[in-house]
């Protein structure tokens, strides 16, 4: 148990008699805090450019009655700001009429240990790791021009405590190590990003000389995309390769399954529970339950254990990611997708690792069934408008196929499709699934939060490429 | 209550002592504490209130030329002791590089203007629940709208920066935004659009029920989009998505990004990188204005640059460390632009519209497809075709792609300039870029 009281004029005692007066008419609400310390050691420019400390401690109460939430947050846990709270809370809930849900499930299962990588490796050891690969990098290709890479550590510690003093906790470790390269070749500039990260120590990623892999990949990207010409523009089919290039899937589909936006019918989704929205072969779960993964939680940010969800099982709509109070309104239960940023910001059902399961073809039969259309490697952000269900992702890394075979690389270009429709478009699903290397964020409603993807290869028949070359 | 300048100013001299009390030579120290309360309504029913107080600190301490920083939201002072060791032990162990150090003491803000950025008026929550209930009531006036989600912010800040060199400044500021998002619904689709208004003073937010409408009429109009065929037309950007390619345009002139190289507009100064008919100003100085400031996050002094005038890039946007690297001085740009804005153009809105016989006039534009490294740019859009002046259909899933540095080159600028942002742009037409569809 955390020990967000010892320094405080609030006994744990005291709060817990403030969320029983707050809370007793209420549906659902709960006290959370959360203590976070952060940190940032950036190489850029030959130069360790940056090396900060973040230390983060507060609270976020919430009341929740019938389709209404009362929050409030303050970073000072002491007996004035909770009662502040409390009656910012009761002022809005006035005339709550309800009984509290009590009933939350319990697991015993941890799905990272209890660590802080902050501590876990030297500040000169990080450093030296940095200036090893700006000189890694800078010595194998005379081309470089420019190589950022950054170690980012965090240990966030959490404490729940709903009305009656029951109390959940969790402690999370998360690490992300980043590189990126610049090559310039007869005055043209490409660049090429990688990284990796998770819920476990820094060695666990980086131990003899695993850094190297990570430059190399950079360095890969980035050598490609110095060849790349004009990207086309138009529909044509797609190849999408595996892992990171799910966030496809994060994207078309995922945020339109999230609770909130069907319960409020915004989403392209709402009325397809049970219909078929994919192909055949696709199916689609949230996980939160993989070891160690970016995406992973113990519990959610309201105390539920997570679990894994189904999404899309065999191209049929069977569940949406729920929160408790999302789940409530909509008379089902929390898959443990409530999730928040941190203290400042209420909870929203959010994605864990959402992952496409393996089919039975494979890359290479894709590619040679494609006439004209790209091959997608690699790929920046994504972003979705829900209510239209069209979203759209950047290429980093991308072919042109012509004639069933890999052609030429092709210039970053934007893709855009349907999310309700695009799984239709799925013909071949691939055997190949991979989980992404651990460095994706997700952004909903101002709150970003750690999220992880999977996929086998797929072949998409119809998407619009965003080129310049018509 | 938010916190006073003597409160802050107190937490502010503390840090700093203990910091060179502790081995530093140099430090500089941000305190900002703000208090945020919004309601959020749904369909015409209260769905959420937040209120939100927040105190935080950041220090950067100095050992020489070595460099380290520190942030915290958790103050209690045994707390702040021990992150400010923490932080000189790091700058210890951190490398050096010369170019690290406060700003120039000549280039530091001396007076601190009123800008009129700080208005007192507290709206209590049913007053913003009175705004909202008739926002949402004019926002549901067509049928066609099956969902409306509206929130009214208040929100005051108050800060004090302050470096080892004597600089101790700070002031308040407040702004108020109401927002709508609207759904509409037909047989073949359904669509989302919003309006808002973000004003330093509650009595220069838009009228709710105007506000409504807007949001209202702008999501309707999208209903029953098409998809159109993949060609090379002139596209004009709403004012709302215009003033996304000039936040781009400071994202690339940033010394950061010059000094670095990792920008297409690298050794582009006194160069003509847009049309003769462009300027770009970014004025500091604005009253109310939702940019201005009286100096920028290293308290050096900012004043009004004419970044572009006829179409030559004039200046970059410099801070201290990566002026001092580039050998230029910092212009009070640390934090980026204050009220940046084109010149207002020559041609009417009508003139713009009917000047091709056919284009597509942006209204939206999703993702994040600009690369400032070689220019490209791609993102998704929708949008309607114009045909002879006139709007005919709402398009969608449809990208537009081009080089920033072409695109520069072929903005008209229309004459309908205001202030309603940050950033701000008359509304725009590039031609020569190619939408990508069926």
């Amino acid at each position: 148990m955390g020990n967000f009281f010892e320094k405080s004029d609030l006994s744990r005692n005291e709060a817990e008699n403030i969320i029983s007066d707050t809370l007793q008419k209420c549906d659902d609400g709960e006290l959370y805090l959360e203590n976070s310390k952060s940190e940032s050691i950036l190489l850029d420019d030959n130069k360790i450019k940056n090396s900060s400390y973040n230390s983060d401690l507060g609270f976020g109460f919430r009341a929740i009655s019938g389709e209404i939430v009362a929050y409030s947050h303050s970073n000072e846990i002491s007996k004035n700001s909770l009662k502040q709270s409390s009656e910012n809370l009761k002022s809005t809930l006035k005339s709550a009429q309800g009984s509290y849900n009590h009933s939350i499930p319990k697991s015993n299962k941890k799905y990272y240990e209890n660590i802080n990588p902050i501590d876990q490796k030297t500040l000169n050891e990080k450093i030296k790791i940095l200036n090893d690969v700006n000189n890694y990098i800078r010595s194998k290709n005379k081309n470089v021009k420019q190589v950022t890479a950054n170690f980012l550590g965090e240990q966030k510690s959490i404490e729940i405590i709903r009305l009656g003093g029951e109390t959940l906790s969790d402690v999370r470790p998360l690490i992300r190590f980043n590189v990126s390269v610049m090559l310039e070749k007869n005055g043209r500039k490409e660049s090429g990003v990688y990284g990796i990260g998770g819920r476990q120590s820094y060695d666990s990623y980086l131990k003899e000389d695993n850094w190297k892999n990570v430059c190399d990949e950079a360095l890969r990207i980035a050598s490609v995309n110095l060849e790349s010409k004009p990207a086309p523009a138009g529909e044509m089919k797609v190849v999408l390769g595996p892992g990171w290039p799910a966030i496809l899937i994060h994207e078309a589909v995922g945020h339109g399954l999230e609770g909130d936006f069907n319960r409020k019918k915004t989403s392209a989704f709402y009325n397809l529970m049970g219909q078929k929205v994919a192909s055949e072969g696709v199916t689609i779960v949230d996980d939160g339950t993989i070891d160690n993964r970016r995406g992973s939680l113990t519990i959610d940010d309201e105390g539920t254990p997570t679990e894994k969800t189904v999404l899309i099982e065999n191209g049929i709509l069977k569940n949406f990611m729920q929160d408790r109070m999302n789940a409530r309104l909509m008379k089902t239960r929390s898959t443990g997708n409530g999730r928040r940023e941190n203290y400042r910001h209420i909870v929203l059902p959010r994605m864990r690792n959402t992952m496409m399961l393996n089919g039975n073809h494979t890359q290479d039969e894709m590619i040679k069934s494609v006439d004209k259309g790209i091959f997608a490697v690699s790929f920046g952000g994504g972003q979705v408008d829900i209510t239209s269900g069209k979203f759209v992702f950047n290429c980093t890394e991308a072919y042109e196929i012509i004639n069933g075979k890999i052609g030429s690389p092709i210039k970053g270009a934007t893709l855009i499709g349907d999310g309700p429709s695009i799984l239709k478009e799925v013909s071949m699903v691939g055997n190949d699934m991979m989980l992404d290397p651990g460095i994706g964020t997700c952004g909903k409603a101002g709150q970003g939060v750690p999220v992880g993807v999977a996929q086998p290869s797929i072949l998409i028949n119809k998407m619009t490429v965003g080129g310049t070359k018509l | 209550m938010i916190k006073d300048q003597e409160y802050l100013s107190k937490k502010a001299s503390y840090c700093l002592d203990l910091s060179k009390k502790l081995g530093a030579t140099d430090a500089s120290v941000v305190v900002r504490n703000s208090i945020s309360e919004t309601v959020n309504f749904r369909n015409q029913k209260l769905d959420e209130s937040n209120r939100s107080d927040n105190l935080a600190i950041g220090i950067t301490t100095y050992i020489g030329k070595k460099k380290s920083s520190i942030s915290s939201s958790n103050l209690l002072s045994d707390n702040l002791n021990t992150l400010i060791e923490k932080c000189i032990e790091t700058a210890k162990n951190t490398p050096a590089d010369e170019f690290n150090s406060l700003p120039d003491k000549d280039l530091l803000a001396k007076e601190v203007k009123d800008l009129d950025l700080y208005d007192d008026t507290h709206i209590k929550n049913e007053d913003k629940i009175e705004y909202l209930k008739r926002l949402e009531v004019s926002a549901s006036n067509n049928k066609k709208i099956v969902n409306t989600e509206s929130s009214f912010t208040e929100d005051k800040s108050n800060f004090i920066l302050a470096n080892s060199d004597g600089f101790c400044e700070g002031y308040k500021d407040s702004s108020f935004i109401a927002s709508s998002v609207t759904v509409a619904k037909d047989e073949k689709s359904m669509e989302r659009d919003y309006e808002y208004s973000s004003k330093c003073h509650f009595k220069d937010i838009k009228d709710a029920e105007i506000l409504g409408k807007l949001a209202a009429d702008q999501t309707i109009r999208k209903l029953s989009p098409k998809k159109i065929s993949s060609e090379k037309i002139a596209l004009i950007f709403d004012k709302r998505i215009a003033k996304g390619i000039l936040n781009t345009f400071a994202s690339a002139i940033s010394s950061s990004a010059i000094s670095r190289g990792t920008s297409f507009l690298k050794d582009k100064i006194n160069q003509k990188i847009f049309s003769d008919e462009i300027n770009i100003f970014d004025k500091p100085d604005i009253l109310k204005g939702l940019g201005s400031r009286n100096f920028d996050s290293e308290g050096v002094k900012t004043e009004t640059l004419k970044l572009v005038d006829q179409g030559v890039l004039k200046h970059y946007l410099v801070d201290t460390y990566n002026g001092k690297k580039l050998s230029l001085k910092s212009n009070g740009r640390s934090g980026g632009t204050s009220n940046l804005y084109f010149n207002r153009g020559k041609v009417s809105f009508n003139d713009l519209l009917s000047s091709n016989s056919k284009c597509l006039y942006i209204t939206e534009t999703i993702g994040h497809g600009n690369n400032i490294v070689t220019g490209d740019y791609s993102v998704g859009a929708t949008g309607f075709l114009v045909e002879n002046g006139e709007f005919k259909y709402p398009i969608n899933e449809i990208t537009i792609a081009g080089n920033l540095n072409d695109m520069f080159q072929n903005i008209t600028l229309a004459d309908d300039l205001d202030f309603e942002y940050a950033t701000n742009s008359p509304t725009m037409m590039i031609e020569g870029m190619v939408v990508a569809g069926k």
